[in-house]
């Protein structure tokens, strides 16, 4: 096995050794909290053994807001490095690092989770269920989406990060260009965690085609769930790809075969071509729940029903479909010939059409509406511009010629972060606004949200518009310093300033979720917003059994028009039965930490460690296999006794009569 | 959610669960051609890349290959009987077709391995060319897949001889039994385009 000790902990930089300490400090001090607090008990059967999708998703949530926190310091220590010329802040090699990590943990660890963790508290509600069909699966994605996550995390202080790019093309990825361990981290980490997604795409199919209540027909379920339908489907097209290519990494660097290297015959670019099937899919498996939040907001505050709703499903289906047939514009330099390149420049700017049938749709939407500016809103108005911006450069960017001048400079790095922060981030942050209530029984205070929407989206523009001009005057990417001959240093240093704008906002955010938990009005009715959807016609916060008696589904909208036409609003105590839930289980975290600890082993290439600790691993299978326990009842008079306690107040349209 | 039972159909679909479980297996099912289709085309366009070491022609063994390959088609068409046997509500016959099943499976297991240790002997390693890098790791994904399903399967067999024939042991045949099938369609793709065409271009 060889273990080479002095590579174990990264030494000799303050800035890490910093950060160890703190780290050290912070698991000492929660171990400390917890066993004061006598919390350790509330945590195990609470949390970490829950199968309610509605705590899983809120699971989700704080790991991805965790997740920015971390990939948002990344993106600013490289502002920072950038903002003036020759600095001298990071080096080369950090810079490398960082921008690795910053990716990665943006992409597959920030935008994926946190859609994820709103689908999980949010599908099962509209489409009038009481679970996802497999929680105990459910649970077992979020803990190995957890496990890669940390796994990837740990990488700056053991062992070094992965620094060949969040692409890691070979053959720089390869072990002859990247000797150390640094890129196991990356090869391993991300297929534990895919393995998760992979698993929650199965559930959601299965789900929503399953498990919608009476009347919800296809054409009846509200956009977030068709868009996390159609996402499910993505990921189930697109992950095993990304696992294969992985393993083959993994095979190359671990075990000396010949997928991917320079020598015997192995092919560089066959890894850009897999990861790129994986990647472009990737790139709408989190903007497609994007647009679906976007459409739940914009209906809502509104208050219209979504303009072209049956537009809108094709487009989705269009997009999806068309996803899988633009790869090859991540690398027309590659220089395949100018018929591929046309092929793919076609298929690439085809993706404008369902895009801008979208787009279109939110406007008349708005059309006439009576629009309720609230900070959901303002996401979702803010979104319309600025993804523009990033949807006309990626037509800019599409075509394959002119791709020779923009390719790997910083108009690329602009154009993907005006497409992925409007497409997702607001996204998100519009989601929680709006959904929050329905997960912690309160609202989020909408004025420090307009302070945190303002801050945010002015910093976001300041920092990346400049972006696009220094690209086109050949600011190239992933460089980590420039003279100051080039000129660019006024562009860069606007930019940097307009990223603590950014920030500045990110930690209004943060301030705004610690002063809503403490001081924000928990007399809220089930309904705060007026909404449409079925995850409103329930209590909120939602009981953990979600619905006392499944609703019935009449039309588009059923709860509008629900309460519009006073039906199904009103619980009759003969309508109570008891209700059958699933049981808690601590064999997910098991299986978490068994993964974890053998793809540490496997990072640090000592396989045989690796392998004794995926024998656990069969063993947690193997328990699963035998388990048969099939859940509990809720007993009736403990569903009234839940029932009577948010019916019949005061404001709220839902009655209890006996 | 364990309402919905429905006892007209096979015992296997009565559960609105055991419909669910069968479903997520069918998509489960989607993602593993998705997973093979790229190794087949991993293969494709590494096969031809020998790097100086051995071509097809130099390491194929097709007797072998033959015998495997009918080791692992009659595998497939004896879990069909065990399928047939579990729907006639038989549970011994049921355990006994899924035993030769397993058994069939395992000497195609056995005479892969040995095909493995053949191929490292005569100097034909996964690190010696990408063309065996793709072979090596197309061939063994599937074979790993068999081994997983035989062990799953004997787990599955011990809950029928505790539980006896259910709804809930039946639809864990009854998904093993498709697993099973798929595994038999990959080979026939592998054998198709790894061996015969490795022989004939
Ligand atoms: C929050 C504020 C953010 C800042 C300040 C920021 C800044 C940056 C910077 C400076 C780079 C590297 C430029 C270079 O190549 O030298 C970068 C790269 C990147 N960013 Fe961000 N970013 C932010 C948010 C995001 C978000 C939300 C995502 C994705 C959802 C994202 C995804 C990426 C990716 C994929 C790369 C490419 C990494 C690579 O080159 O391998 N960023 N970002
Ligand atoms: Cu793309």
């Amino acid at each position: 096995m060889g273990i080479k000790w002095d590579e174990f902990f990264i030494t000799g930089d303050p800035l890490i050794l910093g950060a160890q300490i703190s780290i050290a400090l912070t698991m000492i001090g929660i171990v400390f909290g917890l066993t004061y607090l006598k919390k350790w008990n509330w945590l195990w059967t609470e949390w970490i053994t829950t199968v309610d999708h509605k705590r899983i998703g809120i699971m989700y949530i704080i790991s991805a807001v965790l997740m920015f926190f971390r990939g948002g310091v990344d993106g600013l220590l490289m502002k920072a490095q950038t903002s003036r010329p020759e600095m001298e802040f990071l080096s080369s090699q950090h810079y490398n690092e960082i921008f690795t990590t910053h990716g990665v943990i943006m992409i597959l660890f920030m935008a994926m989770p946190f859609l994820i963790g709103l689908m999980n508290v949010v599908v099962p509600l509209q489409i009038g269920a009481r679970d996802v069909a497999f929680p105990q699966l459910n649970a077992l994605s979020f803990w190995l989406f957890f496990s890669g996550a940390m796994l990837f995390n740990i990488s700056f202080v053991i062992g070094g990060s992965p620094d060949a790019g969040w692409t890691s093309y070979f053959p720089l990825a390869g072990k002859e260009f990247s000797p150390s361990i640094a890129n196991n981290y990356y090869a391993i980490a991300l297929q534990i965690a895919g393995i998760g997604t992979l698993m929650t795409g199965i559930n959601f199919i299965v789900t929503i085609l399953k498990m919608r209540t009476k009347g919800m027909t296809l054409m009846r379920m509200p956009m977030f769930t068709w868009t996390t339908l159609i996402t499910s489907v993505i990921i189930i097209a697109a992950f095993p790809i990304f696992t294969v290519a992985l393993a083959l990494m993994t095979f190359d660097r671990l075990f000396g075969t010949h997928f991917f290297t320079v020598s015997g015959g192995g092919m560089d670019m066959l890894w850009a071509n897999l990861f790129w099937l994986w990647g472009h899919p990737e790139v709408y498996i989190v903007a497609l729940p994007a647009f679906g939040i976007f459409s739940e907001v914009i209906a809502t505050f509104s208050r219209k029903s979504l303009f072209g709703y049956k537009s809108m499903v094709y487009a989705i289906v269009g997009i999806a479909l068309l996803s899988m047939l633009v790869w090859v514009h991540h690398f027309y330099t590659m220089g395949s010939g100018p018929a591929v390149n046309s092929f793919f420049s076609i298929t690439t700017m085809l993706i404008a059409v369902p895009t801008g049938i979208k787009m279109f749709n939110w406007l008349f939407t708005m059309r006439k509406g009576r629009i309720k500016m609230t900070t959901a809103m303002l996401w979702s108005l803010a979104f319309v511009p600025c993804f523009t911006i990033g949807g006309v450069t990626g037509v800019m960017l599409a075509m394959g010629a002119a791709d020779y001048q923009y390719h790997n400079t910083l108009f690329l790095v602009a154009h993907f972060h005006y497409v992925l922060i409007p497409g997702v981030v607001f996204a998100v942050f519009a989601g929680l606004y709006y959904w929050w209530p329905k997960m912690f029984g309160h609202l989020l205070n909408e004025k420090l949200g307009k302070w945190h929407f303002w801050l945010f989206v002015i910093g976001f523009n300041v920092t990346f518009m400049p972006m696009f001009f220094l690209g086109l005057s050949g600011a190239a990417r992933r460089t980590y310093t420039f003279s100051a001959e080039s000129g660019f240093a006024p562009l860069f240093l606007l930019s940097a300033m307009g990223s603590i704008v950014l920030a500045a906002g990110f930690a209004v955010f943060c301030y705004n979720i610690y002063w809503s938990l403490r001081y924000a009005d928990r007399n809220i009715s089930s309904d705060p917003w007026d909404a449409r959807t079925l995850e409103w016609a329930t209590a909120t916060p939602v009981q953990h059994y979600n619905f006392a008696k499944l609703p019935e589904v009449k039309s588009l909208d059923a709860f509008w028009f629900m309460k519009k036409n006073n039906e199904g609003l009103t619980l009759k105590d003969s309508e109570i039965e008891e209700i059958h839930m699933p049981s808690n289980s601590g064999q997910p975290f098991i299986m978490c930490v068994l993964f974890g600890i053998s793809g540490f082993f496997l990072v640090f290439e000592w396989s045989i460690a690796a392998a004794v600790a995926a024998l656990g691993i069969f063993a947690g299978l193997i328990y699963r296999s035998f388990d048969y326990n099939d859940g509990y009842h809720i007993p009736v008079d403990e569903v009234r006794e839940t029932e009577l306690s948010w019916r019949n107040k005061k404001g709220e349209a839902h009655k209890h009569v006996s | 959610m364990s309402a919905n039972v429905n006892t007209s159909l096979p015992l296997e679909y009565q559960s609105g669960q055991s419909r669910m479980n069968i479903l997520g297996f069918w998509i489960f099912l989607g993602a593993e051609i998705a997973l093979f289709a790229t190794l087949f085309g991993v293969y494709a366009v590494l096969s031809g890349r020998y790097a100086g070491g051995p071509t097809h022609q130099d390491i194929i063994m097709i007797r072998e290959v033959m015998i495997q390959t009918i080791l692992l088609l009659t595998s497939s068409f004896t879990c069909g009987l065990a399928i047939f046997e579990m729907r006639r509500g038989n549970k011994n016959e049921l355990i006994m077709w899924l035993v030769i099943t397993l058994l069939l499976g395992a000497g195609f297991l056995y005479m892969e391995i040995n095909e493995f240790i053949h191929y490292v002997h005569i100097g034909a390693s996964m690190q010696t060319s990408a063309f065996l890098s793709s072979l090596f790791v197309l061939l063994g994904t599937h074979g790993a897949h068999v081994t997983f399903g035989i062990g799953w399967a004997i787990l599955v067999i011990i809950q029928l001889i505790k539980r006896g024939l259910t709804s809930v042991t039946a639809r864990k045949v009854f998904i093993i039994g498709l697993y099973w099938h798929f595994l038999d369609v990959v080979w026939i793709f592998i054998f198709t385009f790894v061996y015969l065409k490795g022989l004939v271009l």
